[in-house]
């Protein structure tokens, strides 16, 4: 019985850190924007499409290595461009346009809802509905402990990219007050687009490694985890990083036990059930504060 | 700011228009036709026409697109020989998109105005059952080829099918498990949330016990689910001889690649229809090696009519037809020679003929339809063979011989 734990306790770990990545990209755009990045998602969702297109491209098991970094890069690379894309094309016009007028907070929510359903009806158009495998490029064990290690590691760079560089400081200023951030210097506009970029860059490397280990791409695929790192990203107090990392790694650790009792049925439920009992509690979040600085 | 919100009213209103003009000539087209062929053309050459709703857009386009190459095929036989009593069909295909809306106002659209004197369709018994319900109410004959859902036919008297359904092939499932596999320690996994998948393991499970089968575990998941790691250990933590996973192909290859990883192979599983897709064989034939599955039909099964069907599918298509293509060819060419043997060339009259239909032959074996409107035929046991779908036996209503 207690190997059985520690076994899913493991796997969990690994589901969990996944479920982190996304929620990173998730926190980060509300930190700084106050927005609901709905589209992200999706962009989770092409950065696995195009990983899958780059790994089969780049020889896929022939090739593992090779195969596997350089699709992981070119993911990452095109997440990060759509990223900034979607935030040129749907979110920017109306921040710029709307500002001072009273629904400037649910006009972009409701753009995001849209660009939403875009991107996964322009993935089923260029991509079909249809469920394609990933090549397997490691014994699943082994890609456990890969996307653990990659996940902590981006996330370590993370921290150090928010806290101790320029730019990590331009974000925090943006996510405390924009318009002084603004008045200080700081080119807003840019400094979101390279919010944005982050958090796809770190969707596309979540999307890989999850497609790596579960082995399968389709368009509507960003729902499902979108809607659990959302909940992490909740969980943990959406705007607070470190909260969406610990946030993620509960998501996976309960949903992994759950596994292991009877009602596996129900997980979702239970995922759900467990927000609600945090948020009761603490309102803000489990590491959020009601007026912590936030990124 | 007026400037650019005319541009947009402008945009708009083109775009209806045009839109408009677009379903006009849709709806027209058909109407022309039968006006003018009406006066000028003798009744005995005015072709049969059968109305066809599929899933040729959306989530199940593969289903769809593959049972309307099978429809195809019966229908270029059928015209080749001279058609239903000397008259050609002529089959008019309608896309629900996979959209149960859109399944509703198509098959209103062919029976009310293209006037089709039966239907073909769907793939989905969800959508089959809204198609039976619009049929049903106008008193126009359907045919649905592959919805296994015993509530389907259920509707009323105009709708029937041509496969088997879920509660018999459950049943043959624990049958061939327990009884010819010999195998009394089960374990269940499938998707708590789904139809097909819960309604087959509980036919199962029933049928198993009754059996003298033990269901040692049972696990079920959600359907979108994808990590089934801890399921596998739980089920591999029971010891179960054989495990019954009557799961759609899709989440079939995360499981069967991750229980090869926990040290459980391809032949402890049984599944049902829901596997037979070429993208089980190609994303984890090698983990599957040696599984079976109840299903409709097999490329090598040792049927006449089925290995006929084989050929002409492979000269004109250039590859192997699925189980959907050869129901989908089952279902026309049922509903054609039913029209031939009809009384009157009514709707009514061909109700009565399918209704009458005894012993006969398909691609998918001897259909003969019971009281209750069901297809009652073999069910075909295929085990995965060398990345191959291969035909092991044929079972209805007895065990089959033993491996």
């Amino acid at each position: 019985m207690a190997m059985k734990i520690v076994n899913a306790l493991i796997t969990g770990l690994a589901q969990g850190s996944m479920i982190a990545l996304v929620a990173l990209g998730y926190t980060m755009v509300y930190g700084i924007l106050k927005l609901i990045n709905f589209a992200h998602s999706e962009v989770f969702m092409m950065g696995a499409f195009l990983g899958f297109f780059g790994i089969t491209a780049l020889g896929g098991k022939d090739s593992p290595l090779v195969a596997g970094v350089g699709g992981t890069l070119l993911a990452m690379v095109f997440a990060g461009l759509l990223g900034m894309l979607v935030e040129r094309i749907a979110y920017a016009p109306l921040r710029t346009r709307g500002k001072g007028k009273a629904n400037t907070r649910v006009t972009p929510l409701v753009t995001a809802l849209g660009m939403s359903v875009l991107l996964q009806n322009l993935a089923q158009l260029l991509f079909t509905a249809q469920y394609r495998g990933y090549p397997q490029l490691l014994p699943i064990e082994d890609t456990r402990k890969v996307i653990f290690i990659s996940a902590f590691s981006v996330m370590i760079a993370l921290q150090f990219l928010v806290h101790k560089t320029w730019m990590g400081k331009a974000m925090r200023a943006l996510s405390v007050n924009i318009e002084a951030a603004r008045l200080m210097g700081i080119r807003t506009s840019r400094v979101i687009s390279i919010t944005f970029i982050t958090g796809s860059v770190l969707a596309a490397l979540g999307a890989v490694l999850y497609c790596l280990d579960q082995s399968q791409v389709y368009p509507t695929m960003g729902v499902v985890i979108g809607t659990r790192a959302f909940v992490a990203a909740v969980i943990g107090g959406i705007g607070n990083i470190p909260g969406a990392m610990l946030g993620g790694l509960l998501i996976g650790i309960i949903g992994e036990m759950t596994k292991l009792t009877a009602y596996s049925g129900l997980q979702d439920v239970l995922v759900f059930t467990a927000l609600i009992a945090v948020l009761l509690v603490k309102p803000t979040g489990l590491l959020g504060k009601a007026s912590i600085e936030k990124v | 700011m007026l400037g650019r919100r005319r541009w947009v009213m402008a945009i708009v209103a083109l775009g209806v228009s045009a839109l408009g003009l677009a379903a006009c000539t849709q709806k027209d087209a058909p109407q022309k036709d039968a006006a003018g062929k009406d006066p000028s053309v003798p009744a005995a050459a005015e072709p049969w026409r059968v109305g066809a709703y599929l899933s040729l857009s959306g989530a199940e386009t593969q289903f769809g697109i593959e049972t309307k190459e099978g429809i195809e095929l019966a229908v270029d036989e059928v015209n080749k020989k001279g058609g239903a009593k000397g008259r050609p069909v002529k089959v008019l295909y309608e896309d629900n998109k996979s959209n149960p809306q859109e399944t509703n106002n198509k098959v209103l659209q062919l029976i009310t105005r293209d006037k089709v004197v039966a239907l073909l369709g769907e793939v989905a018994s969800s959508r089959s059952t809204i198609g039976g319900i619009v049929a049903n109410k106008h008193k126009i004959p359907m045919i649905t080829s592959s919805a296994t859902a015993p509530e389907v036919t259920q509707i009323g008297p105009f709708v029937f099918r041509v496969c088997f359904t879920d509660d018999m092939q459950g049943q043959m499932g624990a049958e061939f498990v327990v009884k010819t596999m010999g195998k009394k320690r089960i374990g269940i996994l499938y998707a708590s949330d789904d139809v097909y998948s819960s309604g087959l393991a509980a036919q199962f499970r029933d049928a198993a016990k009754k059996l003298g089968g033990e269901i040692v575990v049972e696990k079920s998941f959600i359907k979108t689910e994808t990590n089934f790691t801890t399921y596998i250990n739980e089920i591999h933590d029971a010891k179960p001889d054989l495990v019954y996973a009557p799961i759609y192909y899709n989440a079939m290859v995360p499981i069967a690649r991750q229980a090869k990883a926990a040290g459980m192979p391809g032949s402890m599983f049984v599944g049902g229809d829901g596997w037979d897709a070429e993208t089980l064989l190609q994303d984890a034939g090698e983990e599957m090696e040696g599984a079976y599955f109840t299903n409709h039909y097999a490329p090598d099964v040792p049927w006449p009519n089925a290995q006929a069907f084989l050929k002409a599918y492979k000269e004109r298509f250039k590859r192997d037809p699925s189980s959907l293509s050869s129901l989908g060819y089952d279902s026309a060419l049922l509903l054609f020679d039913a029209m031939g043997r009809a009384k009157g060339d009514t709707p009514e009259a061909i109700r009565d003929a399918i209704a009458e239909t005894k012993n006969f032959q398909g691609a998918t074996g001897a259909i003969t339809i019971d009281p209750n409107r069901n297809a009652d035929k073999s069910i075909v046991i295929v085990q995965i063979k060398n990345k191959k779908f291969t035909y092991f036996a044929t079972v209805n209503d007895k065990a089959a011989a033993k491996p």
